[in-house]
């Protein structure tokens, strides 16, 4: 018989930060957080996790910019943001008002870049960590995407966690061949947390027009469809390394987060569902507690990583 | 801004291929202006995974089901079948369960002390109008609709506008409802008529784009209302961008649809761009 627990305990650790629960908003489908004020309650959340920033401001690709998918969806907004200049002074001031850690998405296309953009977060007292996107194409170096190759990806996570002061989270790609390399690699350069999985790279087809339907020609695969692929490299990655791991990956209810949390995942982030349902993420705080009170899990680090395995 | 579970009051085929759409919404009727638009969830699975956006045609109160209830406020779309998730939609029945997110955007300036207002539809494009057209005979007279569609059974809701008080001039393809011909020769005539008019409209990008033409060779002041492919319809995922005035494809120059539209003013827009 399990016991019924009134008031099970959600709140995680993650580098030194406190989180409330383990659930957080995927970088670029909860823009800076304000645009989900009608909807959700900021302070229900365990982190803020904004839109990916880069040194300058980036446009991002023509359009079309999406395409809907067998329960998924296609990106290729290409990193549109306001620059690191403009984030900070019109982004900011926001953030500051909200009892949520915030964590900030940034990217570059050169390791200075990274660099500078790392440099200049560490300046601000409201970021409480990092997450460094290295999805990115290394435009000195041929267009090599530094995620995909570990020792590129060593080398930026090591001059990025020489510019900060608080905790770097790495993302990782899913489109490499053996991803438990790419997290030794960025364990071993300094990352203090890894979130995977960034989207699968994919593509559609318009049958009508005879063209590939993105404006891009490839985007980012995103949602329930690429959930179980997700679960699997959380799965290898949390086997590969000590440092705690976020999940990401189509999660679209509380069950899904948990099955995350279950295989070894600290805390996870809840990307696409926030476009379909904006209030989500509040529903899944709240399934992950009815779920505990109902499981006898008093605290959700007893559930975390439980998987059994004979 | 709210993200109702709510429920449909009537779902009915206007013309082959077009259904009225009628669900309750508490609160509608006071936040909604002319041209903003709701995003609507039709099945709580995750395929199709994405919200469908349809623009308000209207928005009322009915009276309560019997004495002692409240009164129903409800929203009204139309819209067109045209893929999986419209034809899903067509499915409906009173009493299902539906999501409502909205209402979104920026809609309409409705400020009519410049000139008489004339407002452009072409097809499915004419849902905004209707909202926009009452509240306009509400401020002036005469207001005047130019309707354009490919055969008379695309040209919804003329009748509704006439009990409005609207003057209404149909234009089709094929001539089978009022002149033969596209609307925008009856708003080269109309605006030799009203040179200080100013000009409102909804429909497919190559009709927006003769429109703009028109109304700058006129100089009159033309809002539009735009359609995007959208994911989230609240400014976060960035898939709705359209070119704006600056646009230029080494600095590109991008406007959010769902968040500083669907309405603009035609000349905050880049209308350079190949649209098709
Ligand atoms: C602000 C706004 C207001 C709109 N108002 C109306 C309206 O009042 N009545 C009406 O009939 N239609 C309206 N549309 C278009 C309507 O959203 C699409 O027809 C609908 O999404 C098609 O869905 P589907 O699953 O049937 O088609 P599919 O082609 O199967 O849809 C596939 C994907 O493409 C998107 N899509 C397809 N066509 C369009 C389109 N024209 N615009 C935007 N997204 C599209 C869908 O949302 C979906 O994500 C509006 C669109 C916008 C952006
Ligand atoms: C519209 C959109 C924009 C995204 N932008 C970013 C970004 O700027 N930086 C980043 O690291 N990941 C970005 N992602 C990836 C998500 O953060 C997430 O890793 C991915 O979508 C998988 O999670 P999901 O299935 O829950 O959406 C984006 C995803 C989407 C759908
Ligand atoms: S639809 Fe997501 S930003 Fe406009």
């Amino acid at each position: 018989m399990t016991e019924l627990v009134s008031r099970p305990s959600l709140a995680v650790e993650l580098a030194g930060m406190h989180l409330r629960n383990p659930v957080m908003p995927a970088s670029g489908t909860f823009g800076y957080g304000q645009e989900f004020t009608p909807y959700l309650d900021l302070e229900g959340i365990g982190a803020l996790v904004t839109k990916g920033v880069s040194l300058h401001p980036k446009a991002g690709n023509p359009t079309p910019r999406i395409a809907e998918t067998s329960a998924g969806m296609l990106n290729a907004i290409g990193l549109q943001n306001v620059g690191i200049e403009a984030f900070v002074r019109d982004k900011v001031p926001f953030l500051e008002r909200i009892n949520t850690p915030v964590v900030v998405n940034f990217f570059g296309n050169t390791l200075d870049e990274y660099e500078q953009v790392a440099a200049r977060l560490s300046d601000v007292s409201v970021v409480r960590a990092v997450e460094l996107n290295i999805s990115c194409p290394n435009v000195k170096q041929g267009g090599i995407v530094f995620g995909t190759d570990p020792v590129a990806a060593a080398q930026v996570v090591e001059r990025v966690r020489r510019q900060l002061k608080i905790p770097l989270i790495v993302k990782l790609t899913p489109n490499v061949t053996d991803i438990r390399v790419m997290a030794r690699a960025v364990e071993e350069a300094g990352a203090d947390v890894i979130s995977c999985i960034n989207t699968l790279t994919g593509m559609a087809v318009d049958l009508k027009r005879k063209r590939l339907h993105l404006a891009n020609g490839t985007g980012g695969l995103s949602g329930p469809a690429i959930k179980p692929v997700a679960l699997r490299l959380v799965y290898q990655v949390v086997r590969s390394v000590s440092i705690p791991v976020i999940g990401i990956g189509g999660i679209m209810t509380a069950e899904d987060a948990l099955e995350f949390l279950l295989v070894g995942a600290r805390a996870v982030q809840v990307g696409t569902a926030n476009l379909v349902r904006p209030g989500i993420m509040a529903e899944i705080v709240a399934g992950i507690e009815t779920y505990c009170q109902h499981q006898g899990i008093a605290d959700i680090n007893d559930w975390i990583g439980s998987l059994n395995e004979e | 801004m709210n993200d109702l579970q709510t429920s449909v009051l009537y779902n009915r085929e206007i013309a082959p291929g077009y259904y009225r759409l009628g669900l309750l919404a508490p609160g509608y009727p006071e936040q909604a202006v002319p041209g903003q638009f709701v995003m609507v969830q039709i099945q709580s699975q995750n395929d199709p995974l994405l919200r469908r956006p349809f623009g308000i045609f209207n928005v009322g109160t009915l009276p309560p089901l019997c004495s002692g209830l409240p009164e129903r406020d409800y929203v009204e779309l139309v819209y067109k079948v045209v893929g999986r998730g419209t034809r899903l939609m067509s499915a409906l029945q009173e009493g299902d369960a539906v999501r409502l997110l909205g209402p979104l955007g920026q809609g309409f300036d409705c400020n009519t002390t410049a000139g008489p207002p004339l407002l452009v539809g072409g097809g499915i494009g004419v849902v905004p109008l209707f909202m926009l057209a009452c509240n306009l005979v509400k401020q002036t007279q005469p207001v005047r609709l130019l309707m354009g569609g490919r055969r008379c059974d695309d040209v919804l809701a003329v009748t509704e506008f006439e009990r409005l008080g609207v003057e209404t001039y149909v234009a089709t393809d094929d001539g089978s409802l009022g002149e033969q011909g596209l609307v925008t020769q009856v708003l080269e005539r109309k605006l030799k008529k009203y040179p200080t008019a100013r000009v409102y409209a909804c429909g497919p990008m190559p009709m927006l784009k003769a429109v703009h033409d028109i109304c700058v060779r006129h100089e009159v002041a033309l809002q539009v209302s735009l359609e995007a492919l959208m994911a989230c319809g609240i400014g976060a995922c960035l898939g709705c961008v359209v070119p704006g005035r600056r646009h230029r494809s080494d600095q590109p120059d991008y406007r959010c649809t769902c968040k500083q539209g669907p309405v603009f003013d035609a000349r905050d827009l880049s209308w350079e761009v190949d649209h098709d």
